[in-house]
């Protein structure tokens, strides 16, 4: 155990290992490792406001599914109303065809009521006399009471 | 044991001598062929084993750390790259606990000093024989493989630490304010020379305790190991392997108060008292 030499040469050893620590080992590692810390950070960060994102989002979906069901409403009422009004209008105009058909049928009808009213009345005439005749047997004059036989008819 | 020939205390000498080499008045230069010889050397000699194991793992220390800085990512790191993040964080957490100034030096040098203490250390947790068996084998007879065992390195770390001590006190303080602190405390002006030898001795005290703290328990530790190695061979796990593992521990704890003890040494010459 002698003090010698080796001791300056420890001191050179040592100091250029300092050096070169010094000038290629800690910065970029400790550059690295500062940088990392910010990467963590900014990921940190972003991820806070990806959530705060997501929030919105789902909050504005929401919004949109209570918008999107109000106008379905609406349209199904709206959809609703119209229909009853189609069976409303469709309605009416078969009440209109109705009376439309049957005021033609009454007319028709009573045309052909008075049309048989008419040959009846023709009739009743020859029968009236027919029948007449055959009452007073030759005493009447056909040609003297023809005219009051009609009177009667008219009045039939 | 090494061989049945040598005696206990030839052993423990043998295992605590350093492969010197330098100018003999006799042998001129050359390997010393004992502690005598060493000795004899005087201070131009140098111990070819603690250079070159300090250095070996110093370049393994900055080659694994170069690895890494070279291809450092911010994204996710690979293993290699997590473990000397890891490292690196954890002396930078303790630099800014204890140095609160701005400067580009001490967090490197704490790193190299934690690091590097801790390899050497580490070459304690081989067994004793191992390696200055194979150096005998190649025919070199002197191999003490942990350099922290070495008082010349400790040393060597504490006196550039001391010197750093010296140029930011002086560099801060100015020369004249460094001075002045070490002249006018604790007593004021009136008691100068008493202020100067205490605060001298409390100078002095810093690199003298950094270096032989480390070397005392690093020279204890392989001490107690050599003669655990002196022990039978089937008994010897009894002792070693509850040391070493002990040793573990203060490996790590010396490297790691070395390192300590540098920033709060080099942040006392920053601050004005």
């Amino acid at each position: 155990m002698n003090i010698n030499l080796t001791i300056i040469g420890q001191a050179i050893a040592f100091f250029i290992f300092v050096v070169f620590c010094m000038k290629y080992v800690w910065p970029p590692i400790t550059a690295a490792l500062a940088e990392r810390k910010k990467k963590i950070a900014e990921g940190l960060d972003a991820a806070d406001r990806a959530e705060r994102d997501l929030q919105l989002a789902q909050e504005k979906a929401t919004e949109n599914m209570r918008k999107g069901k109000e106008e379905a409403a609406a349209i199904i009422e709206q959809a609703n109303k119209r229909a009853n009004q189609i069976i409303e209008e469709a309605k009416e105009k078969a009440l209109e065809e109705a009376g439309r058909v049957k005021a033609a049928k009454d007319a028709e009808l009573e045309q052909e009521v008075n049309q048989a009213r008419e040959a009846l009345r023709s009739q009743v005439a020859v029968l009236a006399l027919a029948g007449a005749e055959k009452v007073l047997e030759a005493s009447i004059d056909e040609k003297a009471h023809a005219q009051l036989v009609e009177k009667l008819a008219a009045e039939l | 044991m090494a061989s049945g020939t040598v005696t206990s205390s030839e052993y423990i000498s043998h295992h605590l001598t350093n492969l010197t080499f330098g100018n003999h008045p006799v042998n001129g230069w050359s390997f010393a062929h004992s502690g005598q010889e060493a000795a004899e050397m005087g201070f131009w000699a140098i111990n070819v084993d603690t250079m070159g194991w300090s250095i070996a793992l110093g370049l393994l220390f900055t080659w694994l750390f170069r690895k890494v800085a070279k291809t450092v990512t911010s994204g996710v790191p690979g293993s290699t790259q997590n473990f000397v993040e890891t490292i690196i964080e954890f002396v930078d957490d303790n630099v800014k606990g204890i140095f609160h100034h701005k400067n580009p030096l001490i967090a490197p040098l704490s790193l190299t000093i934690f690091v590097w203490i801790f390899l050497m250390n580490t070459m304690d947790l081989i067994p004793v024989d191992w390696i200055p068996y194979i150096a005998g084998q190649m025919g070199i007879h002197f191999m003490k493989v942990v350099p922290t065992t070495d008082v010349n390195a400790t040393a060597g770390m504490a006196l550039s630490v001391f010197a750093l001590i010296i140029y930011y006190s002086i560099k801060q303080k100015g020369l004249g304010g460094f001075l002045a602190e070490l002249s006018f405390q604790p007593l004021g002006k009136a008691m100068l020379p008493f202020n100067l030898f205490l605060e001298l001795v409390g100078l002095i005290a810093k690199p003298v305790s950094l270096a032989l703290r480390l070397f005392g328990n690093m020279y204890a530790g392989e001490m107690i190991f050599i003669l655990i190695a002196l022990l039978p061979f089937w008994i010897q796990w009894v002792l070693s392997v509850p040391w070493a593992i002990f040793h573990i521990l203060v490996i790590t704890l010396q490297a790691f108060i070395f390192m300590v003890l540098t920033i709060v040494y080099l942040a006392m010459s920053y601050d004005h008292h």
